[in-house]
């Protein structure tokens, strides 16, 4: 962590002596419109991402929570994404998004709607990416929850139900806080590994098409190893740290609020 | 009375309805997550994939090609076995810190163990990415880019596996302890013949997530690895796509081989995978 605070006040190519510019790395990126420009992709993916997993995650905890049949074969399917690696994720929906002989846009054309370009195209680029991580993350998501709600007293449901609540009701006044526990550790896992979004984004689009999809880590990556700037990339490291451990800090802060810890 | 017995007779119908449409949509849902493993498959066996063909449901003249081209064309052998040695040795070594480490954590009451705990945590949370140069420029210093041990390095301490194997020693009744202390056994007696045999569960997934994350782990390997004969697999897919731009037979052929080592594991290990996952998320 010192070493990279102390690089991050150099200008250093990785292999030429370092040389002292002070906070002229922060003074680049805060003035360079790049640097705005990756948090805001970031920011995109994150805010895309969550909804889509919490959303399906608790749809699907709360199905396989009642007696379904071949409940845990269907939940091993649902899981199965998670241990996949993020390469391959990538790299299967990039074919299956492959804008001209994609499985996903000839369905669609079959269909008579001419598919986007996914991937190749900078308006559906991190939608793509959104889609792809969302698949992979859903299972994760669907094991905490469905953890979370087998803690749930039965009894209480039984009371709301003597009470004349409806399945609405029971969701919103007995389910959600309850489980709000396993929802804000969803919230923290999934902000803290969205800000670190990597993986996806370098194997399907590498940042781009034109940067459009670029993201915090895939600039600290590029800065390092393809402009020659680690004092830059070190500092947006920093500069990423603690964007994360504010919004960590704040949510820690705020749970009081909202998170019942019954 | 029509109303009543009419009321009487749909519930069931309504729940019986709902219930069908539940079994529908879980099924489907699940269908359609799994089909992209299916399509990978049925891809690498399609030779010619790619160049502007989209291969059918049911392969026409399947075959085995493109995993011929595969480990013909590339040192893929290699790349496997690269892959495996470097995930068996983070395993086995992150199973030995793990333990002792939560070991001394749960079972050694020395001063200040809450705080060292804390910090330990919190220094091993710090996104890998942040350190990235920093541990690059040391990497370089000790001339250690370009091997294994470099790559290993970072991995040798998992702050989720001593907190993992922490919680499971807790569990173990400290009765158990005390009277193998009478009985004049050392921590280490302890360690090996009482705790180590009660937490076989809480190994199992250690030993999964163990494997799982460095077989699947992507950006540290890309950044050390830096030989084409040094890659892992992750790294030589991403690079399969520079190569074999439309060739998706090879592409997904590629995938197929990375995916199937951790597919028989979890479905090995399926329960201690999603135990690991679950206990994670209670506190």
């Amino acid at each position: 962590m010192v070493a990279a605070a102390w690089i991050s006040l150099q200008k250093w190519n990785l292999i030429s002596p370092m040389e002292f510019i002070g906070i002229g790395n922060y003074a680049n990126l805060l003035s360079d419109p790049e640097t705005s420009e990756v948090f805001l992709h970031t920011v995109y993916y994150i805010v895309g991402y969550l909804p889509l997993v919490y959303i399906g995650g608790l749809a699907l905890a709360l199905a396989l929570n009642t007696a379904l049949k071949g409940r845990s074969f269907l939940r091993g399917i649902y899981f199965l994404p998670v241990v996949t690696s993020w390469i391959v994720v990538a790299l299967v929906w990039r074919w299956l998004l492959n804008p001209s002989n994609g499985i996903v846009n000839t369905v669609l054309a079959f269909f008579g709607i001419a598919g986007p370009g996914w991937w190749s195209d900078p308006v559906w680029a991190m939608p793509s990416i959104i889609l792809a991580s969302a698949w992979k993350d859903l299972g994760f998501v669907m094991v905490i929850l469905l953890a979370g709600l087998q803690a749930i007293s039965p009894d209480l449901y039984d009371a709301a139900k003597v009470d004349g609540a409806g399945w609405w009701r029971r969701l919103t006044s007995v389910t959600l806080p309850l489980l709000s526990p396993s929802t804000f550790f969803v919230l923290i896992i999934s902000l803290i590994n969205g800000f670190q979004v990597f993986d996806q984004v370098y194997a399907m689009t590498g940042g781009g098409p034109n940067g459009a999809s670029e993201v915090v880590v895939q600039r600290i990556y590029d800065l390092t190893f393809r402009y020659g700037a680690a004092g830059e990339a070190s500092a947006l490291s920093w500069m990423l740290f603690i964007v994360i451990l504010a919004i960590t800090l704040i949510q820690v802060r705020g749970q009081r609020r909202w998170v019942n810890y019954g | 009375m029509a109303d009543t017995l009419t009321t009487k007779r749909a519930m069931p119908r309504r729940a019986l309805i709902g219930w069908i449409a539940l079994h529908v949509i879980i099924v489907v849902g699940a269908a359609v997550m799994f089909f992209p493993f299916l399509w990978t498959l049925i891809t690498s066996i399609s030779p010619g994939a790619g160049l502007g063909v989209t291969p059918s449901l049911v392969p026409e003249n399947p075959s085995l090609e493109a995993y011929v081209r595969l480990f013909s064309e590339l040192p893929f052998l290699r790349i496997v076995g690269n892959s495996l040695l470097l995930a068996v040795i983070t395993t086995l070594v992150q199973l030995f810190t793990s333990t002792t480490a939560a070991y001394a954590f749960s079972r050694l009451p020395f001063r200040g163990r809450g705080v060292v705990f804390a910090v330990y945590l919190a220094t091993m949370m710090i996104p890998l990415q942040v350190l990235i140069v920093p541990l690059f420029v040391e990497l370089k210093t000790f001339g250690l880019l370009n091997t294994y041990l470099g790559a290993l390095l970072p991995t040798f301490a998992s702050a989720f596996g001593i907190f993992l194997i922490r919680q499971a020693i807790n569990q173990v009744p400290r009765e158990l302890d005390e009277a193998a202390t009478l009985d004049g056994a050392g921590h280490f007696r302890i360690f090996w013949t009482i705790v180590l045999p009660n937490i076989k569960p809480a190994l199992a997934t250690l030993t999964v997530f163990a494997f799982m994350g460095s077989w699947n782990s992507f950006l540290w390997p890309l950044v050390v690895l830096r030989k084409p004969e040094l890659q892992t697999l992750p790294i030589a897919l991403a690079g399969l796509q520079g190569q074999y731009t439309t060739e998706w037979d090879i592409i997904m052929a590629g995938s197929v081989v990375s995916i199937l080592p951790m597919l028989a594991i979890y479905i090995f290990a399926q329960k201690y995978v999603i135990q690991g996952v679950a206990a994670s998320g209670i506190k």
